[in-house]
């Protein structure tokens, strides 16, 4: 990449510092590293580690009650780990919003990723989280923003999936 | 062993304005509901496991209220992770308490793992909570009064409790949006 081409994660902190989210958890993902690397440079957000995602869901909903907005980042295995705790925000009506880089389905290396990878939108579909979708660059910031605005106007749970394809599928060597 | 219901509501009785109490699914729900009704409260009846995630972001967005937590062993043994994420990210306006009956009373009293080898002061000391005590007493309770207001957190009280069911005491309303926006009306009045 060309320093005159801007990183797309650049456009998701434009939608963060335009929608006041001050608090990003995540468990973390290469994916999602220089879009954490500017938040953690920003004295507005705080950055909370997490050890496991669903530990996101629950910070996300008691920032929300104390009049912070809030977004978690995982990857897609992490998706599986909030079921339950997505009850939360559902049931109370609470805005919920994540954004997940995928992994197990464009050129996928590692076959342990695939099954989550598969079941990612069937889970979040299930617990009626509204799903969005970025498949090219262009069209994350705008994409984000609506998810955001679609969980935050509308008091509802909503994942942006970031595609493997725009991220970029990891190729391993041995040795 | 304390009793625990007694034990909360009078840790409950002449609360101060600027606490605000959150509790964990079941009986600790029950227990500080049994302490009246208050809309500074908000009490999980489900999604097990996240009433210390929740309670550690509203401790971030809330510096200047104090922030108390009751939950069970069980509530606690289910995100252990958490108090590390609680350790690191640390809010000086958080106390845990932690109502350990070592069961689940709620199912049928089976042991829980504080029954067993675990201990959970200890596991808070591990994850990196320096203040955390274990009390046995409930004559104890003025210490834990001055943990909860004056104490820098985050801190995690061990409250071992005699493991017996107790009469179940319902919230306001059992829909969330209902208990959750109450709450929050709590926080900007």
């Amino acid at each position: 990449m060309t320093a005159t081409i801007k990183d797309w994660r650049d456009d998701i902190y434009k939608v963060f510092k335009d929608l006041d989210i001050t608090m990003v958890s995540h468990v973390p993902d290469a994916g999602h590293t220089p879009l954490i690397n500017l938040c953690e440079k920003d004295n507005e957000i705080d950055v909370v580690t997490l050890t496991t995602e669903q530990d996101g869901v629950g910070l996300s909903c008691g920032a929300y009650a104390g009049g912070r907005k809030s977004a978690l980042l995982m990857q897609s295995s992490g998706v599986g780990n909030c079921i339950n705790a997505l009850a939360l925000p559902n049931i109370c009506r609470i805005p919920f919003l994540t954004l997940v880089s995928m992994r197990g389905e464009w050129g996928e290396f590692i076959p342990w990723q695939v099954p989550m990878g598969l079941g990612t939108p069937k889970v979040l579909e299930a617990m009626d989280v509204k799903i969005f979708r970025a498949d090219y660059k262009e069209e994350v910031g705008s994409t984000v923003d609506a998810a955001a605005r679609f969980a935050f106007n509308t008091n509802r749970s909503a994942a942006v999936l970031l595609s493997q394809k725009m991220i970029g599928a990891k190729q391993f060597k041995n040795g | 062993m304390i009793d625990r219901r007694p034990f909360v509501q009078k840790i409950l009785k002449n609360r101060k304005p600027n606490l605000r109490v959150i509790s964990g699914l079941g009986t600790s729900t029950w227990d500080v509901m049994s302490g009246g009704d208050n809309t500074s409260n908000f009490g999980f009846i489900g999604a097990m496991g996240q009433a210390i995630p929740f309670s550690l972001g509203l401790a971030k967005s809330q510096p200047d209220l104090r922030i108390l937590l009751f939950t069970g062993d069980g509530d606690t043994l289910m995100s252990l992770g958490s108090i590390a994420t609680v350790a690191n990210h640390p809010v000086s306006n958080l106390s845990i308490v932690v109502l350990d009956n070592e069961s689940y009373v709620e199912t049928g009293s089976q042991p829980t793992a504080t029954a067993g080898k675990t201990d959970l002061e200890l596991v808070a000391k591990g994850s990196g909570i320096s203040n955390s005590y274990t009390i046995t007493n409930e004559n104890d309770y003025d210490k834990v009064i001055k943990t909860i207001y004056e104490e820098e957190g985050p801190s995690l009280v061990v409250a071992k409790c005699q493991a017996k069911a107790t009469p179940l005491v319902f919230p306001h309303s059992f829909d969330g949006s209902v208990s959750i926006n109450r709450f929050m009306s709590s926080i900007k009045s």
